[in-house]
C-alpha cells in the first residue's frame, strides 16, 4: 500500500484542520482586499462618527457618480461640476452627525445635494442678463424647423439639448430647480417638497411660476430671433 | 410659432438627454485628502470665534455683577448713593492730578 495512503484517523483530521486554516487564511485575504467595501451604509457612518475618516471614502464611491450625475444638470463646466460634488461631500462629512438613520442615507445625501446645487444657481445668476443673439447655427436650425414644422424638429437632437439648457440658464433659480426636478427628473410633488424642504403648496405655486417664467423666457427668445 | 408646444418639446429634449454619471478619475481620494487636510483659518473668522466664544462668559459677568450691585447699594444705606462713589471713582484720578499742579 502506497504510504501517503496510510494515514490514521488522527492525521486526517489533522489534514482538514490545516485545510480550514488555509483557507480561512485566504479568504482573510480576500477580505482585506475588499477592506471596509463590504460594510453597509450604517456600519460605515457609526465608524466615521467614531472617529474613523477613512470609513467615509467607500460611501463617496458608492454615491458619487449619481451626485456627478445630478449636478450637471445645474452647472455647465466640468470644474463647476467637480465643485459641486466636493462641496457635498464636505457638507455630509461635517453634518454627519445629524443623520438620523429614519431614511436611507442616499436620500439624506441626495437632500443634501439638491439644496448645494441650489446655492450654487442662486450664487450663479450672473450669465442670466444674456441675449438668445448668440445662439449657434444648429439651435437656430432646429428652431426654424420647429417653426415650419413641430414634428420635424426631433427631441434628441443635440441643438434641442443645448438650447432647452439655454433657456433654463434664463431663469430664476427656485425655477430652474423646479422645472429640473418635476418636468425633466419626472419627481412627485412631495418628493421635491422633501428634498427641497418646501412646502407642498409652496412647490406647487413655485412649479406654476416656473412653467409661465419658461414660456415668458421663450417668447422673449423668439422676438429677439425672428422680429 | 406655439409656445407650449415649444416648452413640452424643449423638456422632452432634456429627458431624453439625461447627463452622463462619469467620475473623473480618483475623485475620492481627492475628496478625502480635503477632508484629512487640517482646516485653515484666517485670522477674522479666529476672532470672530473667540468674540463668539467669549460673548457667554461676558454676559454672565455682566448679570453676576448687576446683581451684586443692586444688593450691595440696597445694604449700604450709611455711605453715598452708587452715582455719587462711582462718579468719586472716575474723578479721583483727576483729583489727584491736581493736586500734584
Amino acid at each position: 500500500m502506497c504510504p501517503g495512503l496510510m494515514l490514521g484517523k488522527s492525521s486526517f483530521t489533522k489534514a482538514a484542520v490545516l485545510g480550514q486554516r488555509l483557507s480561512a487564511f485566504m479568504l482573510a485575504g480576500d477580505h482585506a482586499t475588499l477592506g471596509i467595501m463590504d460594510l453597509t451604509d450604517r456600519e460605515l457612518i457609526a465608524a466615521v462618527l467614531k472617529g474613523e475618516t477613512a470609513s467615509f471614502e467607500p460611501l463617496v464611491k458608492k454615491y458619487q457618480s449619481r451626485i456627478f450625475a445630478m449636478a450637471r444638470r445645474y452647472a455647465r463646466r466640468e470644474s463647476e461640476v467637480e465643485d459641486i460634488v466636493q462641496e457635498v461631500f464636505i457638507k455630509a462629512f461635517q453634518k454627519l452627525h445629524s443623520y438620523r438613520a429614519e431614511a436611507p442615507f442616499e436620500h439624506w445625501l441626495m437632500r443634501l445635494s439638491v439644496r448645494t446645487c441650489y446655492d450654487f444657481l442662486r450664487n450663479h445668476q450672473r450669465n442670466r442678463e444674456s441675449a438668445f443673439t448668440d445662439m449657434t447655427d444648429q439651435e437656430t436650425d432646429w428652431l426654424e424647423r420647429f417653426a415650419a414644422d413641430p414634428d420635424t424638429a426631433i427631441e434628441t437632437a443635440d441643438a434641442a439639448r443645448d438650447l432647452v439648457e439655454r433657456v433654463l440658464s434664463q431663469l430664476p433659480p427656485s425655477a430652474r430647480l423646479i422645472l429640473t426636478l418635476l418636468e425633466i427628473e419626472e419627481r412627485s410633488v412631495k418628493e421635491i417638497s422633501e428634498l427641497t424642504g418646501w412646502s407642498i403648496s409652496l412647490v406647487k405655486i413655485r412649479a406654476f411660476r416656473a412653467r409661465a417664467a419658461m414660456r415668458k423666457c421663450l417668447a422673449k427668445m423668439m422676438v429677439e430671433k425672428y422680429m | 410659432m406655439k409656445i407650449d408646444e415649444l416648452q413640452k418639446k424643449l423638456l422632452a429634449a432634456a429627458r431624453s438627454n439625461p447627463p452622463n454619471d462619469r467620475v473623473p478619475y480618483a475623485f475620492e481620494q481627492r475628496v478625502m485628502a480635503h477632508l484629512r487636510s487640517p482646516t485653515k483659518m484666517d485670522k477674522w473668522t479666529l476672532w470672530s470665534m473667540g468674540l463668539w466664544r467669549a460673548a457667554a462668559p461676558c454676559v454672565a459677568i455682566m448679570l453676576l455683577t448687576g446683581i451684586w450691585a443692586y444688593f450691595e447699594a440696597d445694604s449700604n444705606t450709611s455711605g453715598d448713593p452708587l452715582a455719587v462713589a462711582l462718579e468719586n471713582t472716575v474723578l479721583a484720578s483727576l483729583d489727584s492730578a491736581g493736586e500734584s499742579w
